[in-house]
């Protein structure tokens, strides 16, 4: 296996993960670098969820290449070892319903090591600080749901980011604080890896477009026609840009 | 360890106490056991005062499971075992607060059957040092085996009718042993009760033992 470089965050080469018998990545080839923001989209059973889930260490790479923040993913140590660095955003919200949304985010950051401050700016970056944060989970609607999943998310600050159809149930200004939060994460020193078939947005969020199919990359593109290189903030309002800065300070990997 | 123990501990207590499904439910559902064990042997009140005992601990043990089931439903839900996995939380911490929050429970759920039995079966408590002994110990191993089985479970389709299969079958030595040592605190036998709390605590502490080694693969597996 070659070396990989300091700031290539994700390696993967020919790398295979089963789901069951299935193999939902065959032979996937993708590299990522420090601070990008990759979109990821695909028909649906390409495999896109597979892997942000293989890269966050929850599911096994059998043969090939995978190295995610310089752990073998090859190697149970190193899959437990990545979890903890990593943030993934499923199709589940990870949520306790009885818990209200402040409890659920400041026992998931708690439990990554972050401190309730940490959770509280979490919160407050995702508008979560107000009456909203001792309402109980499962009185909260989708949108909010994921909202608060976000949160907990944001509350890790993790070096890569893992998002899942991270728009999905939000409304206009909930996509937009998202499409704001994968900036300043990247600007804040994250990978950001988005599976989505919002390619709408692609612009506003992506420095590459990475189409997937069958589990493995067809169409890897490293400045599509499309996708607006660079990140975060320069094609933003400078209303945007303003709050793009003041959620990358939250967002600061340690 | 033990910091992540506390966590998770405090966040199950947490989600008990606001969703009030062990005051509302499990310690009603306990209470009815034995007003149901009332009814069958009332004709005969000596009966229910002479088997008290294993009356109480089955249905303590009846109770487990529901408060065993609870605690794994809550990981089972949407996403929360994976979130978990990611936490990097230390599984056995994991094992140690769950186990502990339904002890927790069970605890105040044998104070509640105790004022029962008192009330419904005539019975005279006695020898509390003995039965404070058996409580505490029959109780972490009770919580230890239910969490080892209960996130085992807690994968399956069929967890709430594969977890009593698997789980009771392996707490019997705490039902006998409980039993006996409770019969011994209230005189109701001459056997020596203490020797039943070292087998209810060497069981405690097989289990407590493997949980803490184990949890973290069977977590990964379920």
């Amino acid at each position: 296996m070659e070396p990989v470089a300091k700031d290539q965050i994700v390696r993967l080469r020919a790398a295979v993960s089963l789901l069951g018998r299935f193999p939902a990545l065959a032979g996937i080839d993708l590299e990522v670098g420090r601070g990008e923001v990759v979109l990821v989209q695909g028909p649906n059973g390409a495999g896109k969820t597979t892997l942000l889930r293989t890269c966050a260490g929850l599911v096994p790479v059998v043969s090939g290449e995978a190295t995610v923040l310089g752990c073998d993913l090859t190697q149970a140590a190193d899959r437990t070892a990545v979890r903890r660095r990593v943030g993934l955003l499923g199709h589940a919200t990870g949520l306790y319903e009885d818990l209200t949304v402040a409890d659920n985010v400041r026992f998931w950051a708690r439990a990554c090591g972050a401190t309730q401050a940490e959770a509280d700016a979490a919160l407050a970056v995702l508008g979560l600080d107000g009456r909203l944060a001792n309402v109980v989970v499962a009185k909260l609607s989708a949108g909010q749901r994921r909202r608060t999943s976000i949160a907990a998310l944001v509350a890790r600050r993790s070096e890569l980011w893992l998002l899942d159809e991270p728009h999905a149930g939000l409304d206009q200004a909930g996509r937009d604080a998202v499409d704001r939060l994968i900036g300043s994460a990247a600007a804040a020193g994250a990978t950001v890896i988005v599976a989505s078939h919002e390619l709408d947005r692609a612009g506003a969020i992506a420095h590459r477009l990475v189409t997937i199919a069958g589990g493995t990359v067809v169409t890897p593109s490293p400045s599509p026609p499309d996708v607006v290189a660079p990140p975060p903030s320069g094609n933003r309002s400078d209303r945007r840009q303003k709050a793009a800065e003041a959620d990358s300070e939250a967002l600061r990997v340690p | 360890m033990f910091r992540d123990a506390a966590l998770v501990a405090r966040k199950d207590l947490r989600i008990e106490w606001r969703s009030r499904v062990t005051t509302n439910q499990v310690a009603p559902f306990a209470v009815l056991v034995l007003i149901l064990f009332a009814f069958a042997l009332d004709p005969d009140r000596g009966v229910l005062q002479r088997a008290t005992a294993g009356l109480f601990w089955v249905a303590i043990l009846f109770s487990a499971l529901l408060a065993v089931q609870r605690a794994f439903a809550l990981e089972a839900a949407d996403g929360n075992r994976d979130a978990l996995r990611l936490s990097g939380l230390n599984p056995a911490g994991i094992f140690l607060g769950k186990a502990g929050a339904v002890a927790l429970e069970l605890g105040a759920l044998e104070i509640v059957l105790g004022i029962g039995v008192v009330i419904l079966y005539s019975t005279t408590l006695s020898g509390w040092l003995l039965l404070i002994t058996t409580c505490v110990v029959a109780t972490i191993g009770l919580a230890a085996a239910g969490s080892l089985y209960g996130v085992l479970a807690a994968g399956l389709r069929v967890r709430e009718t594969l977890l009593p299969l698997l789980l009771l079958p392996v707490v019997a030595p705490v039902l006998l042993g409980a039993t006996r040592a409770f019969e011994a605190a209230l005189g109701q036998s001459t056997s020596d009760g203490w020797s039943w709390v070292e087998l209810l605590t060497t069981f405690a502490v097989i289990y407590v033992a493997f949980g803490v080694l184990a949890f973290g693969s069977l977590l990964e597996e379920a």
